[in-house]
């Protein structure tokens, strides 16, 4: 596949013309035949479904279900392509609805209008909107599932356990499992929640490939966390053989190798994946831990990304941003700000991770009680912090 | 990783979620304008992928953007574009035209990037720009404005809710600049009732003292006037603090805590009017509450937007006029107090009464942010 080869080489001219200022100087082609930019072609069998449902919610603009499925259909893009627009799109398809007052709007459109606060981190609005659905129906699995995702992600576990509870009954027996065991394996049932999670998933050999493909991965952090580091790495691999594009999975297990010391795997991993800036980020850190001479490269595209976000104005990057200024520009400063500006927002264990790691590096006393506190009161496990913090294995 | 736990639902138990995206960069057009005197010219870069979403590029169909495709889109490209951008300067359009269309690439891919020209009726003062582009596509598309004059460059976010927006252009500048944000500060200070009826809580017993159970009048303007010195200062001070720290985004808090918090330090305040713990306590309150007031003042400051060259100008400016807006109030209140406190009028229906409505106004306002009501016409 030529992509392997080409996207360096992409980057390398990206970061030749990139100026976030745009003093550089625009440019006629010379050629017309020239290719500008490559997009999905119309004959896509996706884009003809998108288009399609485009041009059927374009003649009946006010329509709540084609609006929503329409929504729905681009949430899922959103998340299959990793690209935002989509997200931008789904929001466009619900505007005859998107500013009604939490009372007067579908809970359809509740539902989907959470799922977009919580895609730029405005938990507190995405939380209100799934209390409403929940208050008109307590049945409704979705809203329930988002909400403990949500509560888990701010760090509430005993609320994200109590919204994983109401999925009994009412959501296959897996994903309840799952939810639990999510939560329970950071908040000091480590052990327990992996063994339940290993049996549910053992006992159901029928479940959607996506879904057991999920379920190893987060065997594969629970294993990490406990350090059992062989475990881990057999529950990654069965994880990417069942699912091997999904961008979460891979920047985990990057993550993993680079943990254990194994850089040039995570360079040959992730060499034709840096479209995506978390995924891009893990491939300029291996490349750095390798000396290879194009980690320059790559730390410039990475930093002229983080500055077209910080220009547009969006905080939802800070956690990799953290890790770019303690991993790649050398500055715990600037590292230890990012991540205590990130865990004000969400607090998941590659958050404390980022917080631990610059805290030390910084010396910034404030990060590293937020730390000691956290693993005190939430009771997370997880072994490469005590190592890092020269902490007795609890 | 819950949060793939909903993604992957979506595609097996037909449930839904997002997942943050990570991997591209949202819509954002590029909008860099130069002023000088009636002049305007600039370069607009926009993305060819949102060109092909609003006006149709890829005329085969392929997916291949070339050269050829694009030039031959040129007239309705610059058409929509010119539709979706107006300026204006003193009450009066100043229309713009494409001049040429070039191509650049940003980090994710390439754009047509448009030369602007244009010219107002007179000299620019205040440019005020309008700005649409893409908001029927693609609501969470932004405009990233950067406006030059002189040596001096301001920028600003462009979407919708924040679709209109005016910028100071000024020559020679940083005095005007300065006094504009002070026009800003004081204007805001007046039409922020929270912050008046959190001021007017605290202000309202200085002329009073507390004792055996009841309000009775001062004796003499010094003592009141100290009061009144150290309440305004303790507010002062503590605000600016916050408003500086968030201003310069070393901190930050989110908007609807702090406004709710805000409404229930105008409850306490007038709370202990009707039921003092303890007199010293509102120089306490105004210090402590007064740092939640100053991350208030800094979100509309935000709003206003910083310029880049002139930050601290701006900030002292923006805080300067907050403090001159509050000290007309105090200028209006004190005498009017003073030469009342000894009545009835002022000690029952003024001091009691108007606590009570403070606290009431203030606990719906409230109930309106901390938990999201729509009150009927309360604010």
């Amino acid at each position: 596949m030529s992509a392997r080869s080409n996207a360096p080489l992409l980057l390398a001219v990206l970061a030749t013309f990139y100026n976030p200022i745009a003093s550089a100087e625009p440019f006629t082609p010379a050629s017309g035949a020239q290719v500008l930019e490559r997009l999905p072609a119309r004959f896509d069998p996706v884009q003809r479904e998108l288009s399609r449902l485009r041009a059927d919610l374009a003649a009946n603009p006010a329509d709540l279900g084609r609006a929503t499925a329409m929504a729905r259909r681009y949430i899922e893009q959103a998340r299959r392509d990793g690209d935002p627009r989509y997200l931008g799109y789904a929001q466009a398809a619900l505007t005859p609805w998107w500013s009604q007052a939490r009372s007067a709007a579908p809970a359809e459109v509740l539902v989907l209008r959470a799922t977009l606060a919580q895609s730029t981190h405005d938990f507190g609005a995405a939380l209100a909107d799934l209390d409403e659905v929940l208050r008109r129906d307590s049945a409704s699995a979705q809203a329930w599932l988002t909400r403990a995702t949500i509560q888990q992600v701010t760090g509430d576990y005993p609320g994200a356990r109590a919204s994983c509870a109401r999925l009994l009954g009412r959501a296959p027996d897996l994903v309840l499992q799952t939810c639990l065991a999510s939560v329970g394996s950071v908040s000091g049932q480590a052990r327990a929640s992996y063994r339940n999670l290993q049996r549910t998933l053992a006992a159901r050999p029928d479940a959607a490939a996506p879904l057991r493909a999920w379920a190893a991965t987060l065997l594969a952090e629970m294993a990490e966390r406990l350090g059992e580091y062989g475990a881990a790495e057999t529950h990654y691999v069965a994880a990417l053989r069942a699912d091997p594009e999904d961008s979460y999975l891979q920047a985990a297990y990057a993550d993993f190798l680079l943990e254990r010391g194994r850089a040039p795997e995570v360079a040959r991993l992730l060499a034709a994946r840096t479209a995506n800036d978390a995924l891009l980020l893990r491939y300029a850190i291996a490349l750095q831990a390798t000396q290879s001479p194009q980690a320059a490269q790559q730390r410039a595209a990475l930093r002229a990304r983080f500055e077209a976000a910080r220009r547009r104005g969006d905080t939802v990057h800070r956690r990799e941003e953290a890790r770019f200024a303690l991993e790649l520009a050398g500055d715990p400063r600037e590292a230890v700000r990012l991540a205590k500006l990130n865990w004000a927002v969400q607090k998941e264990p590659a958050d404390l991770r980022i917080l631990a790691e610059a805290a030390t590096a910084s010396g910034d006393a404030g990060a590293a009680r937020l730390v000691r506190d956290w693993l005190r009161d939430s009771r997370i496990e997880d072994r490469t912090l005590d190592a890092l913090l020269g902490a007795p294995a609890a | 990783m819950m949060r793939r736990c909903l993604a992957l639902l979506a595609a097996c138990a037909a449930l839904l979620s997002a997942q943050p995206a990570l991997a591209h960069k949202p819509s954002d057009s590029y909008l860099n304008l130069q002023v000088k005197e009636q002049r305007v010219t600039g370069r607009w870069d926009i993305a060819l992928r949102d060109l092909e979403m609003a006006v149709g590029v890829d005329g085969d169909g392929d997916g291949n953007l070339t050269w050829d495709e694009v030039r031959a889109r040129h007239d309705a490209i610059a058409a929509y574009a010119l539709s979706h951008l107006k300026l204006a300067s003193g009450g009066q359009d100043c229309p713009l035209q494409v001049t040429r269309q070039l191509v650049d690439r940003h980090t994710d891919g390439a754009y047509t990037v448009l030369m602007l020209s244009g010219a107002c009726a007179g000299p620019i003062e205040k440019l005020t720009v309008d700005y649409t582009l893409l908001a029927e596509f693609d609501p969470q598309h932004k405009g990233l404005l950067a406006l030059r004059y002189g040596d001096a460059t301001s920028t600003a976010i462009l979407e919708p809710g924040r679709a209109r927006q005016e910028l100071l252009v000024a020559e020679v500048g940083r005095w005007r600049q300065f006094a504009e944000y002070v026009r800003q500060g004081v204007w805001h200070i007046w039409i922020g009732f929270d912050h008046i009826l959190f001021l007017l809580s605290l202000l309202l017993p200085a002329v009073l003292l507390y004792r055996e159970r009841e309000w009775v009048g001062r004796d003499g303007i010094k003592p009141a006037a100290v009061d009144v010195i150290r309440i305004v200062t303790a507010f002062t001070v503590a605000h600016s603090i916050t408003l500086t720290l968030a201003a310069l985004g070393v901190l930050a808090l989110p908007s609807r805590l702090v406004e709710s918090l805000i409404a229930a330090s105008v409850i306490v305040a007038a709370l202990n009017n009707i039921r003092p713990l303890y007199q010293r306590a509102r120089v306490l309150f105004a210090f402590g509450f007064g740092l939640l007031h100053g991350f208030g003042f800094a979100s509309v400051l935000a709003d206003l937007g910083l310029p880049q060259g002139a930050l601290l100008t701006s900030l002292i400016g923006f805080n300067v006029g907050v403090e001159l807006g509050q000290l007309a109030i105090v200028a209006v209140f004190l005498p009017f107090a003073y030469l009342l406190r000894n009545g009835l009028f002022y000690r029952r229906i003024i001091m009691l009464g108007g606590s009570t409505v403070i606290a009431l106004v203030a606990a719906a306002w409230l109930a309106e942010r901390a938990l999201d009501l729509r009150l009927p016409s309360l604010t």
